[in-house]
């Protein structure tokens, strides 16, 4: 999936409507938080953390 | 970081705009309940931290005894195994292979490797060995998913912690699952439940050992971080009966109010622990489970155990079938 226009993690978290604390963000080999900068090009992994049954 | 920068060009080149709570080094994760910023060095000592205070503070177990750790393949198990073994805990992993397809595959390749690579003793147990599978179960019995693989995990857990000489159990159930939990237990005023909502649950019979619950107060965002930074290759994704779980519907409720109100989680099960759950402490004569199965040993209510009462139950229902499939037809 593409995300255009967004500059920071919180803003693209905002834009797909999915609460921080649920994901991991990850960029390469590390985490990123809600206020890291991300950039046009950059490639983002979300890992859902919620589990249950 | 790199030897020629600063912290502010680390954090720049990163992209991190937050600083750790206790390095002022770039952090990599931010947690609002606690309102902290951690890097990657600090986060792995303050869960371990965490996860040693739960163990102290609630005297689930000590260096002196061993532990039976339950683990799935997903991110607590591991994570929990793998802060218990850093710690310097006597440790044994147990794996109940459920048989749910692939998903079933995936978790025992992910966990005996985990096992092998730092030298673990695994022990694993495959309900398929015993003709039950949860996908056979749930098809011969109509129980629901969740009902019929607790019972099971239950049995084997006991029966294991018995077996590899024990003194407790540890599972990875985190703050998510006991804030859910509780919630659902409250919602319903279920007070036989919420007397057994404890990080602790002390043995009622013999045969029956220690279960404790090291990471009651650690989030299900922290140990998917605390496995990340550990390199644990866990399966990430979700049991398939778990879809539509009642669970999951209290989760996404938790999870607004805590976006809203960071600690929420928090604050909800460590009240409930330490000041509301002892209202609901069953009587000393509460029923028991005095008698022993008359299958396998094992504690039970009746002459039967949970678990021996639903494999006779698949066993009857599949001979059921069989006959039917066998018998003449009718005359027309």
């Amino acid at each position: 999936m593409e995300v255009d226009g967004v500059k920071r993690v919180g803003d693209l978290l905002t834009r797909l409507k999915i609460l921080p604390g649920t994901v991991l963000v990850i960029r390469g080999d590390r985490l990123l938080t809600e206020d890291a900068a991300i950039a046009i090009g950059d490639e983002i992994e979300l890992r859902s953390v919620v589990s249950g049954g | 970081m790199a030897d020629d920068d600063t912290g502010d060009q680390t954090a720049a080149r990163i992209g991190a705009a937050v600083k750790c709570t206790r390095c002022a080094e770039p952090a990599e994760v931010k947690l609002r309940a606690h309102n902290s910023a951690f890097c990657r060095d600090c986060f792995v000592f303050f869960f371990q931290r965490r996860v040693e205070r739960a163990i102290s503070h609630e005297r689930m177990f000590s260096h002196d005894e061993r532990i039976l750790v339950a683990v799935s393949g997903g991110k607590d198990s591991l994570a929990l195994w793998d802060a218990l073994v850093l710690q310097g805990y006597d440790t044994i992993g147990f794996h109940l292979a459920l048989g749910i397809g692939g998903y079933s595959l995936r978790s025992r390749e992910k966990t005996e490797k985990f096992a092998r690579d730092r030298g673990l003793r695994l022990e694993v147990h495959a309900l398929t060995e015993d003709g039950l599978a949860v996908p056979d179960v749930i098809a011969s019995t109509r129980r629901p998913a969740c009902s019929a693989c607790g019972t099971m995990k239950r049995h084997h857990f006991d029966r294991a912690a018995l077996e590899f000489g024990c003194a407790a159990l540890a599972t990875g159930h985190n703050l998510d699952d006991e804030a859910a939990r509780l919630f659902g237990n409250v919602l319903h005023w279920q007070t036989e439940y919420l007397a057994r909502q404890r990080p602790v649950m002390q043995p009622r019979h013999p045969k029956f050992v220690r279960k404790v619950k090291p990471l009651y107060l650690t989030g299900e965002f922290e140990s998917a971080t605390y496995a990340f930074m550990r390199g644990i290759d866990y399966v990430v994704e979700e049991c398939p009966n778990a879809a539509g779980a009642t669970q999951l519907a209290y989760k996404a409720v938790l999870d607004d109010l805590e976006n809203r109100f960071p600690g929420t989680k928090l604050a909800f099960v460590r009240e409930f622990t330490e000041r509301a759950s002892a209202a609901f402490a069953l009587p000393e004569d509460h029923e028991t489970t005095a008698r022993s199965c008359d299958e396998c040993g094992m504690p039970s209510f009746g002459a039967l155990c949970s678990f021996c009462s639903l494999r006779a139950e698949v066993e009857r229902r599949q001979a059921d079938r069989a006959g039917r499939a066998g018998a003449p037809a009718a005359p027309a």
